[in-house]
């Protein structure tokens, strides 16, 4: 079989304290769409760094149509034809589409200064041939991401890449635009690339892969053929062992209202309304999920609910208190939980230790603080030694090590351990389970579940459509700051929700897909 | 092996330890200050020689002992001391103070004020007008601290802005005061004065007076509240994440404001003690008298503990006092503003150095692996 | 005269920031360099009459340069702490220029040159000449050559600047080093049109107001120049102030205290951090992502 475009044998790359890959293999057929399956820390994305050339492998080597060579740094992976439209876009906000695709191997007229003229042309060229609509002098904070997607994906194309490699590509875009990514990378195969495809998401891979190659904690499983295994298969693949995708439920026993958001409007940092006019009820013992698009409002929800931003006009009640114009630290007394989507920078202090951090929302009270406010630490720590054996957090060093020693699922622990042991009245959940494994994800969601079936109010906010659909019992669908729709779980599709998400009024929806 | 192993636990403390880091860039410090010396042809023992005496009093040449000298040293470790306190403070919660000096002066400039025109009685007017300095250093410092939190300035220019214009102020205030020429005023009430008769007699004369009480507290308290207070707790917690804190209720700009504010009352404190200490008189600040700046490499070298930097200001106060020693063995004296200097860019690649000796220490592990193989 | 040193050291801070450095030592370099042109100018001058004016800026110039390097190499290859480590350049400055004139001229001053720089036509001195051309170039290399958006992009997003291949670490070297020349230009020019000697206050905090131009010139040339102007007016009002008798009923201090105040003044109401390049002062590692 020698039409490999890519050979990556026996390549080893360790981290500090972590063997993130162990001695894989992978090769890659001229003109395929590869999938690499994992999860995540699985070792996918370093993998492709190496190919990339942003890191340097260990041990191993990599063979491209056949002649082997060494990648040191992304400039000699451009040169062999290897591009990579990352994750996390490597754009430059104020600069323009075309300033971007051109930075690094700029072309200048005779007296020396930048030609971006020429470069225009270009672009417009490529945009038109593979079907990437772009305005080459729009600014990249002005257009949206999936647009800014295909500029990403323009920048190796206009470098003559011929083979791509797409590292999670979906985590950022709505169901429709999903479904315009996989016409593109279908044209892209078309025109005769071969293309590598980042994923976790099985749906993906059965939709555009020929193959697929699947990694589990830095080693190589196996290398199928995706038209001959299901979703279950590759799932089981993925993690070792059979996992049911669906949670067990009793299903709800909704009381009163608990959480009342009437017609608020928040700001949002730059300024302008990023919620407007949102109105929305949680009862006890139901949880309501917010389905919608990264940056869509629901930050400023959040934030208006936690009291992190100012609410400009409507009102907020727990219990019939109004919350609206207190303090955080009222709002945390008044019985406001918060699981915050970014764990790093909102949720712990890294450089604290496990106690420190599980007594901050409550470090002034006694008895952790006498009257004086002298705190005192031999309650701190046997309290946190309690934490630390209901939840099942795995701290080596116990109560006192550094929180930024822990590993994901058990820094996320940590915060849930906390939030729920304030016995808060409404507990709002933001993205809890991203970036981690699947034991520490089955964990958390039957977590939430435990806390609704004990009378709690749950509004859950995830960009994991699944997530949603599966845990929560009402789902609400935010658009442009606005509740396009609320419905029953069971009520809509995930077709129609995505249609919402994108911003269709609710009637539209319901007419289309009853044709 | 028990070579390579020795060497590992050496490196493996450097990594671990900061107080250990320290130790090594204060002796790189004075290596390379040596060297200087070495280069411009004058003889580095006499450096040694100077603080040999100031240490223990003793002096080498005239096989004496002279108290006088570790008075001294005391004495001058004040400011130093007080000012490293003030870094290290605004350090703990994340801020940058290098308006130490400003603090300083508005600290010293009420201090004087209140001792030549306030109320004369016994033992409590100099104690007032300590606490009316320390007063002055909060609000100087508190302004950096509501500038930040507020409209986010950066508090390394603020500071800066401030520190010129607490000099000039000073300036402008003390020459209203009647008497006062261009560089002195008349000379304080024996009321306001901080010296105690037991000390001097203790100490042969020298300068050390009852401000060393306040200093002694001043640590005692820094460390108390930062490591047991649930006050330190939350400015900690500020300095470390303020969005995490302010998730958790911290209330974060009032804690930035009240750490640059604390941080200002050391400064203030040591301006206070240094006017009513060390001078008779009250003063017109030509220029500044610098305990801000040092201060900033005290706070450093000191890691901003409560024990740290109480060692490094005595390590900086003995240099400075060492200052007219040396000068008569000609070494200049603007040798220690260098050793400050090279103190502050050694610690600052702190971070460096760990980073070379973990690369050393990968480096020796894989040559031992492919040893043994 | 006051606002060319001003104008030239913001626009090396400029290039500094943009890049991502913030350098905090612009001071301790325009002491240096100022420094080192006066020590040159007055070992020259006898030598070489008024010309050695235009040698004593080279070397002042290339000092700055030099001990840019320390600040460079700390925080680029050591990822130190930017703040700290040009703060200790600083302090290394004040100490090392007084220690040298001992060494050099046994007190704590250079001595005194005979003629520094002399007003041209019109009473402007070379020196706005100098800042002139030194902006009009920064400018046309930042905005209208590729290096200028490369530059750039390393201040904005360096990992994305890396991922197309740009080595960021060079080019952020090469911006500190500009940085440092272009300080110690400033400080040379400095000490050469506004008195005959280096003393401890020759530079008194300029370094620092060019900081502020920088910020309050919104990171581009032309609000940088016009800061520039600002300020440096307002240093240059202590000096005339005097020629006015209603003013000279107010203590000097005042006006010494003027451009600190405005500046700070400045720094509040302009206090846009929108601004300022994304990546400025955070710590850059490579591969990360």
């Amino acid at each position: 079989m020698d039409n490999n475009a890519i050979e990556m044998l026996g390549i080893t790359k360790t981290f500090p304290g972590v063997i993130a890959n162990d001695h894989i293999n992978l090769s890659v057929r001229d003109n395929e769409v590869h999938a690499l399956l994992g999860e995540n820390g699985a070792g996918k994305s370093t993998l492709m760094s190496i190919l990339f050339g942003t890191y340097d492998s260990d041990e191993g080597q990599i063979k491209i149509h056949g002649k082997e060579v060494i990648i040191k740094d992304p400039n000699a992976a451009t040169a062999l034809g290897i591009g990579m439209v990352h994750q996390h876009f490597k754009l430059i906000q104020n600069y323009t589409v075309t300033e971007n695709i051109v930075l690094g191997i700029e072309s200048t007229n005779k007296f020396g200064m930048l030609d971006l003229r020429k470069a225009e042309k270009r672009v417009s060229e490529l945009s038109k041939k593979y079907g990437l609509m772009v305005n080459p002098r729009d600014k990249i904070e002005d257009i949206s991401v999936g647009m800014q997607q295909r500029v990403e994906i323009l920048k190796t194309l206009y470098r003559n890449a011929e083979i791509l490699i797409f590292d999670e590509p979906s985590a950022v875009l709505t169901p429709q635009e999903i479904e315009e990514l996989m016409d593109i990378i279908r044209k892209l195969k078309a025109e005769g690339k071969t293309i590598i495809l980042i994923t976790h998401k099985l749906k993906e891979i059965k939709a555009v892969a020929d193959r697929c190659t699947v990694l589990r904690r830095g080693k190589y499983i196996g290398t199928v053929d995706v038209a001959d295994v299901s979703e279950q298969q590759m799932a089981e693949m993925m993690v070792g062992r059979a996992i049911n995708f669906e949670i067990d439920k009793s299903p709800p026993r909704a009381g009163n209202i608990i959480l009342s958001i009437e017609n608020i409007s928040v700001k949002n940092i730059r300024g302008i309304l990023g919620v407007r006019n949102l109105s929305l009820d949680v009862r006890s013992g139901e949880i309501v999920g917010v389905a919608g698009i990264d940056g869509n409002g629901q930050s400023e929800l959040i934030y208006a609910i936690t009291g992190l931003s100012t609410v400009e006009s409507g009102s907020i009640k727990v219990n019939g208190t109004d919350i609206t114009h207190m303090t955080v630290k009222e709002r945390i007394e008044a019985g406001i939980g918060h699981i915050p989507e970014d764990r790093h920078r909102y949720g712990l202090i890294l450089d604290f230790s496990v106690a420190e951090n599980c007594i901050i929302k409550n470090y002034d009270k006694s008895p952790y603080s006498s009257r004086f406010g002298i705190l005192d630490f031999n309650v701190i720590s046997r309290h946190t030694a309690d934490l630390i054996s209901q939840y099942d957090i795995r701290a080596g060093e116990g109560p006192s090590m550094k929180a930024c020693n822990m590993s994901g699922g058990n820094q996320q622990k940590v915060i849930i351990a906390r939030e729920i042991d304030l016995s808060p009245q409404v507990l709002v959940v933001a993205q809890p389970t991203r970036g981690l494994d699947v034991g520490a994800i089955e964990y958390i969601r039957k977590r939430i579940v435990n806390e609704r079936d004990k009378g709690r109010a749950v509004l859950l906010v995830s960009f994991e459509l699944d997530e949603i659909m599966n845990l929560c019992d009402r789902i609400a669908i935010i658009s442009k700051g606005e509740i396009a729709g609320i419905f029953k779980a069971g009520e809509v599709n995930e077709k129609q929700i995505g249609f919402m998400m994108a911003g269709s009024k609710k009637v539209e929806v319901f007419k289309e897909t009853v044709k | 092996m028990t070579e390579p192993a020795k060497k590992r636990s050496f490196k493996d403390l450097l990594l671990k330890s900061d107080a250990a880091l320290s130790v090594v860039v204060v002796l790189l410090g004075f290596l390379c200050g040596t060297i200087l010396i070495l280069c411009v042809g004058r003889n580095p023992v006499g450096m040694y020689k100077a603080i040999l005496q100031v240490l223990t009093g003793y002096n080498i040449d005239r096989h004496q002992w002279y108290v006088r000298y570790v008075g001294e040293w005391l004495a001058q470790s004040m400011p130093f001391i007080l000012c490293g306190l003030s870094m290290g403070f605004a350090a703990r919660v994340g801020l940058f103070n290098i308006g130490g000096e400003g603090q300083y002066v508005v600290g010293l400039t009420i201090a004087q004020v209140f001792a030549l025109l306030g109320p004369q009685f016994s033992v409590l007017q100099w104690v007032v007008a300590l606490v009316l300095a320390m007063l002055g250093g909060a609000l100087w410092g508190g302004i950096v601290g509501w500038l930040k939190a507020k409209y986010e300035v950066s508090e390394v220019v603020a500071t800066i802005m401030l520190n010129y214009i607490a000099l000039y102020g000073s300036r402008i205030i003390m020459m209203r005061i009647p008497g006062t020429n261009t560089y002195k005023t008349l000379d304080y009430p024996a009321t306001a004065l901080l010296g105690s008769s037991f000390l001097q007699k203790l100490t042969g004369g020298s300068m050390l007076n009852l401000g060393f009480i306040f200093v002694i507290l001043s640590v005692i308290v820094y460390w108390f509240v930062i490591e047991k207070t649930r006050l330190g707790f939350g400015l900690r917690a500020t300095g470390f994440n303020k969005d995490a804190s302010r998730c958790s209720g911290i209330p974060v700009t009032k804690s930035i404001v009240l750490s640059m504010a604390i941080s200002g009352v050391f400064a203030g404190l040591a301006g206070g003690i240094v006017a009513l200490g060390s001078f008779k008189y009250g003063r017109v600040l030509s220029g500044n008298d610098g305990y801000g700046f040092a201060g900033i490499a005290v706070g450093l070298v000191g890691n901003s503990t409560a024990f740290g930097t109480m060692l490094a200001g005595l390590l900086f106060g003995m240099l400075s006092s060492a200052q007219p020693l040396m000068e008569s063995n000609r070494i200049p004296k603007e040798i220690t503003f260098i050793i400050q200097g090279l103190v502050v860019i050694f610690i600052a690649i702190r971070a460096g150095l760990r980073m070379a000796i973990t690369y050393s220490m990968k480096k020796n592990i894989l040559r031992e692996t492919q040893e043994n193989e | 005269m006051l606002v060319s040193p001003i104008l030239i050291t913001a626009t090396g801070g400029m290039i500094c920031e943009r890049s991502g450095i913030v350098n905090i030592a612009l001071e301790g370099l325009m002491v240096f360099g100022a420094f080192a042109a006066a020590t040159a100018h007055f070992f020259f001058e006898p030598v070489l009459g008024p010309s050695s004016v235009w040698v004593a800026l080279l070397i002042g110039s290339l000092v700055g340069m030099l001990f840019s390097c320390i600040h460079a190499f700390a925080s680029i290859s050591l990822n130190a702490d930017q703040t700290v480590s040009g703060t200790g350049i600083n302090l290394l400055a004040t100490g090392l220029t007084i220690f040298l004139s001992q060494i050099f001229f046994k007190q704590d001053r250079t001595k005194q040159f005979m003629l520094g720089m002399m007003p041209g036509p019109g009473g402007i001195y070379p020196t706005a000449f100098i800042a002139l051309c030194v902006i009009l170039i920064v400018w046309f290399v930042l905005y209208l050559r590729p290096f200028g958006l490369r530059l750039r992009a390393c201040g904005e997003n360096p990992q994305a600047a890396a991922s197309v291949g740009i080595n960021v670490l060079k080019i952020r070297y090469i911006a500190v080093l500009s940085s440092g020349f272009l300080a110690g230009l400033a400080g040379s020019c400095l000490v050469l049109t506004t008195n005959t000697q280096f003393n401890s206050t020759t530079v008194n905090g300029h370094g620092f107001i060019a900081l502020a131009v920088v910020s309050f010139g919104r990171w581009k040339p032309l609000g940088i120049a016009g800061a520039s102007l600002l300020f440096g007016t307002a240093l240059a009002f202590s000096i005339i102030a005097n020629d006015y008798s209603i003013l000279r009923a107010l203590p000097t201090e005042v006006f010494n205290i003027m451009p600190y105040a405005i500046t700070l003044l400045t720094l509040v109401i302009f206090s846009g951090k929108n601004y300022a390049p994304q990546a400025t002062g955070k710590i850059y590692k490579k591969g990360a992502s």
